[in-house]
């Protein structure tokens, strides 16, 4: 008997509810507009606190007066931030545009606002540098540091010896996260010292000790809450200074202060993806086999640093005769973050671009060129030569790549309009997180789960209620799942695509050990061999035969009811890591007006076994439409001469909407031998590879390569002008 | 002072307060589906109202209940439902009419509600996304949106449901590319625009 319990999945044709389509169960809350953000917290005597930042990308603070502020009736407190305060060693520098000053309090918003507009800010403006792109300017002003260069093989030699030598430009600007939600907090101080915070956060168990710390209180009277959450994407793991900031003057007026970033700040303090642009020679032999690769790759993560790393280039594959240098600008620009599979889209343009016009100068379709290459997947992960294979069958199939295709710029259409197909392909660890819960069965039989972890849109809460509901026998309505609290058992932040195989992992292991104890209770009570038993339809059962009820069953655990505690990450075999993904895109372009339209877009994307498919493919949708956007509409633009993001808000930064995003398919390639890896984690891989995708098509469409990503109009008529001898 | 003045034009929420006094050029002007039926003689209206700028007494009729406010002209629609009515369904993201957060209905038509003022919008039926699922009653909407999962961190997504709501009221039968159009003034970050657009066809095939 002991040797059959061990923690694992059910077989797959036994599932219920793993693996089915499945309604997220807070949809209702969600999309009734009852679900409760952080910015929607709004308790008795809630003060608003707004910001004044400085919109110079580099000066030095000379006056900072924020008395005509705390006149104006209504404005409860001032708070200076570390940037502002004159008085601290070395202060008054400010090295980006939207770096934060001071933060007024008061009892209405416009009543903040009103405060912030009175403060006094005067600054000596001092000269900056903001184009990321422009390394030889970057280097004449001496701001760029060279962050890793490394090589194998002989490099020159297989370039000197490859039948195919192809050297390229290629390059994607800045982007910011844009969380519809901003980042901010809700603090509210309670008897003892208790500092209650409701917080936009990916990272609920991780943030008592980011408040206490600064605010010199223990980290055990700091209560987080954050029950939703509007987007983070990677951006939403700190206190920040802002948080600090609405504790301490909550601490100081002695009431509730909420304190969101308004839209432009959100765009220019709160996290952006580093740009990268990559100077790449590759050769390839007869067979169309990469031989070469020589990149010298720079970009900007802000004045500090957080540039595209060396390593990573050249993307999934890795070739034998291989050298790579990377340079890091620091420009007078916000800080980054991590963006959603942090650097992988960037490495994905660098590089699947280049394969892809490698296969142009060849004259070869890009499918038999990525295709021929799979072999040097391998470096990264055994099993992805097969699976991108796989892959690659399926979304051929799904998009019509062997119907469709024409060689790059030899679509046989006449009019204005070209139509192309690209692809790209990417990977991603998605490892479980480390996770604890807590899962309680009451006497009457109900279920409940208690862990600190958080529900960012992804479906947490579904998939936990799935898991248990599965693994007990029980309808989900039958399941309470308590999350985004941090007296809830320690979960990871949700970064990275951990989260999904943390709590289904440890959450299983918390239901399979309070099953197992059950089934002994039933076994003793109703003289059957527990080795027999299994909890199906609200019943358990000794193969076709029904022993008791699940309530039955429950009663016995007496008036206590059970509590078992399930922990993770395991090497059990319930979770692992490690996907790829392949994406293909059918677009037309406009050669006359530079627009290009997504017609057709097909994600294949595999991801070990899937708790419910309509959350997982949901995540793929949305992780396309990201990517759509970066690929085609969305950056950060700088302004050279004031050194100010000039589009730091939704009226100018474009994201596609509704009608932008053509027919989108999503296929998880999910045979068994998937099922058997277990759960693998989601949100980032997909996100991956449109930038890429996208790129090659419009390549594939035109004959001519828009280096930079996105590919704006104004691009697309640069290029095609280039080619035909005009300006750039 | 010269860094005050920049942050008016370019800062945050001090822009959106001046840039609604001189908004009615540009409501005309705009693009945005939702956003058509914004009128000038509103913004007239609502520009006399606000020439004293004192708090002053506001009325405001909000899913059927009389909500009585001590409201500058100045506050916006959105500021007093959400933190004076504290209906906090509709969501402040953009603040210049850009993303359809703030949806609301007034008079049956979807609106921005983050560029209009409160003072003007009295005596108008202002709905908002808890209309469509109070007193036991589910707006249809709102289970079609939850079946093809049109929602994911879900901050867009009460801006969407009253949209599509008000869109589906005008126009029964739309096709996708009526859809497309129609629900063009609201922007998702997490992308479930899929959703969203299967939702409303189905609808709209069904009989919304």
């Amino acid at each position: 008997m002991a040797e059959e319990r061990k923690f694992g999945w059910g077989p797959r044709k036994d599932n219920v509810l793993i693996g089915k389509s499945i309604q997220r169960i807070d949809g209702f809350e969600k999309v009734s507009g009852k679900a409760q953000y952080t910015a929607d917290i709004n308790t008795p005597g809630t003060l608003y606190a707004k910001l004044l930042t400085c919109t110079h990308a580099h000066a030095k603070l000379k006056k900072l007066d924020v008395e005509p502020a705390k006149k104006i009736p209504g404005v409860r407190a001032v708070y200076i931030f570390p940037a502002g305060d004159l008085k601290a060693e070395g202060a008054g520098e400010i090295f980006w545009d939207g770096t934060l000053i001071a933060a007024v309090a008061a009892d209405r918003p416009e009543i903040a606002e009103d405060g912030v507009k009175a403060i006094i800010a005067e600054y000596e403006v001092l000269d900056h540098i903001v184009d990321e792109e422009d390394l030889k300017a970057a280097e004449a002003k001496g701001a760029t540091k060279a962050v890793g260069k490394n090589a194998k093989g002989k490099v020159e030699d297989a370039l000197k010896t490859a039948k195919h030598v192809h050297k390229g430009y290629y390059g994607v600007h800045t982007i910011s996260h844009m969380c519809l939600e901003p980042h901010g907090t809700h603090c509210e101080w309670k008897a003892d010292e208790v500092l209650d915070i409701h917080a936009s956060t990916q990272n609920v168990s991780g943030l008592a000790g980011q408040f206490a710390g600064p605010l010199g209180i223990d980290a055990a009277k700091v209560l987080v809450t954050a029950n939703f959450e509007g987007g983070g994407f990677g951006s939403k793991f700190a206190a920040d200074e802002w948080g600090i900031a609405a504790a301490k003057m909550a601490k100081e007026t002695g009431k509730p202060v909420k304190l969101m970033l308004d839209r432009a700040t959100e765009l220019k303090a709160a996290g952006t993806r580093p740009s990268g642009y990559i100077d790449v020679t590759l050769g390839a032999d007869e067979t169309g086999k990469i031989v070469a690769w020589d990149s010298h790759h720079w970009g900007s993560g802000g004045i500090s640093g957080g540039s595209i790393p060396v390593g990573g280039i050249p993307y999934v594959f890795d070739f034998e005769n291989r050298s790579r240098t990377a340079t890091q600008l620091n420009c007078n620009v916000g800080p980054t973050r991590a963006w959603r599979a942090p650097p992988h889209p960037q490495l994905c343009i660098l590089t699947h671009c280049a394969i892809d016009d490698l296969a142009m100068k060849m004259g070869k379709d890009s499918y038999d060129v990525f295709l021929t290459n799979l072999e040097q997947t391998a470096g990264t992960a055994a099993h992805l030569p097969e699976t991108y294979k796989a892959e690659m069958e399926i979304a051929a199939k799904l998009i019509g790549w062997k119907e469709k295709w024409h060689p790059h710029g030899k679509d046989a259409g006449k009019g204005a309009v070209k139509r192309g197909l690209g692809m790209a392909l990417h990977t991603w660890g998605g490892g479980a997180g480390g996770c604890a819960c807590n899962v309680k069965i009451h006497a009457d039989g109900s279920v409940e789960s208690f862990v600190g972890s958080q529900d960012i849109g992804t479906g947490t809460r579904t998939v936990i209620a799935i898991t248990l509901a599965e693994t007990f026998g029980l309808p989900l309505t039958a399941i309470k799942v308590n999350l985004g609290s941090n007296q809830y058992p320690a979960s990871a932040a949700s970064g990275g695509s951990i989260t999904v195989g943390g709590v289904s992992g440890a959450h299983r292991r918390a239901a399979q050990t309070a099953l197992w104890k059950i089934f002994d209770l039933v076994a003793a009570k109703y003289k059957v061999d527990a080795g027999t038993l299994a909890a199906k339809e609200g019943s358990i059962v000794s193969g076709d035969k029904k022993v008791c009820t699940w309530k039955q069953a429950s009663m016995l655990l007496g008036p206590m009811g059970l509590e078992t505690k399930g922990e993770g990450p395991a090497e059990d075999g319930l979770t692992s890591s490690r996907v790829g993904g392949v994406q293909m895109a059918d677009v037309s372009v406009d050669s006359e007006t530079g627009i290009v339209r997504i017609n057709k877009y097909v994600a294949v994307q595999d991801c070990g076994l899937i708790i419910d498919e309509l959350t997982a493919k949901s995540q793929i949708y949305g992780a396309v439409i990201m990517g759509i956007a970066y690929a085609l509409s969305e950056e950060r633009v700088m302004d050279k001469k004031t050194g100010r993001y000039i589009n730091a808000d939704l009226q100018n930064y474009k994201l596609p909407r509704i009608g932008d995003i053509g027919e989108i398919v999503v296929n998880i390639y999910q045979p068994d031998s998937e099922y058997s890896r277990g759960v693998i984690g989601l949100g980032e891989p997909p996100v991956i590879s449109p930038g890429a995708a996208i790129s090659n098509a419009v390549a594939n469409a035109l004959g001519v390569r828009v280096p930079v990503v996105p590919l704006t109009p104004q691009r697309v008529l640069a290029a095609l002008s280039k080619s035909k001898g005009g300006a750039a | 002072m010269r860094d005050r003045e920049t942050q008016e034009r370019y800062g945050p929420d001090v822009s959106r307060r001046s840039f609604l006094k001189g908004s009615g050029v540009a409501v005309a002007a705009t693009a945005i589906a939702t956003a058509a039926e914004e009128a000038l003689a509103q913004d007239k209206k609502a520009a006399s109202a606000a020439s004293s700028s004192k708090a002053q007494d506001v009325e405001l009729t909000i899913n059927g209940e009389v909500h009585k406010l001590k409201l500058e002209p100045r506050v916006t629609l959105l500021d007093a439902i959400r933190n004076d009515c504290h209906l906090t369904g509709c969501k402040e993201v953009c603040t210049t009419k850009n993303c359809g957060a703030c949806t609301v209905m007034i008079d049956g038509k979807a609106v921005y509600a983050c560029t209009r003022l409160a003072i003007a919008e009295q005596g108008k039926k202002i709905t908002t996304v808890e209309a469509l699922s109070a007193g036991g009653k589910v707006d249809p909407v709102i289970p079609c949106f939850i079946k093809h999962d049109a929602t994911q961190c879900g901050y867009c997504t009460p801006g969407f449901v009253v949209a599509t709501r008000a869109f589906l009221n005008e126009h029964p039968k739309a096709t996708l590319e009526e859809i497309q159009k129609g629900l063009g003034g609201n922007l998702c970050r997490c992308g479930t625009y899929d959703g969203v657009a299967k939702c409303a066809l189905e609808l709209a095939k069904g009989g919304a």
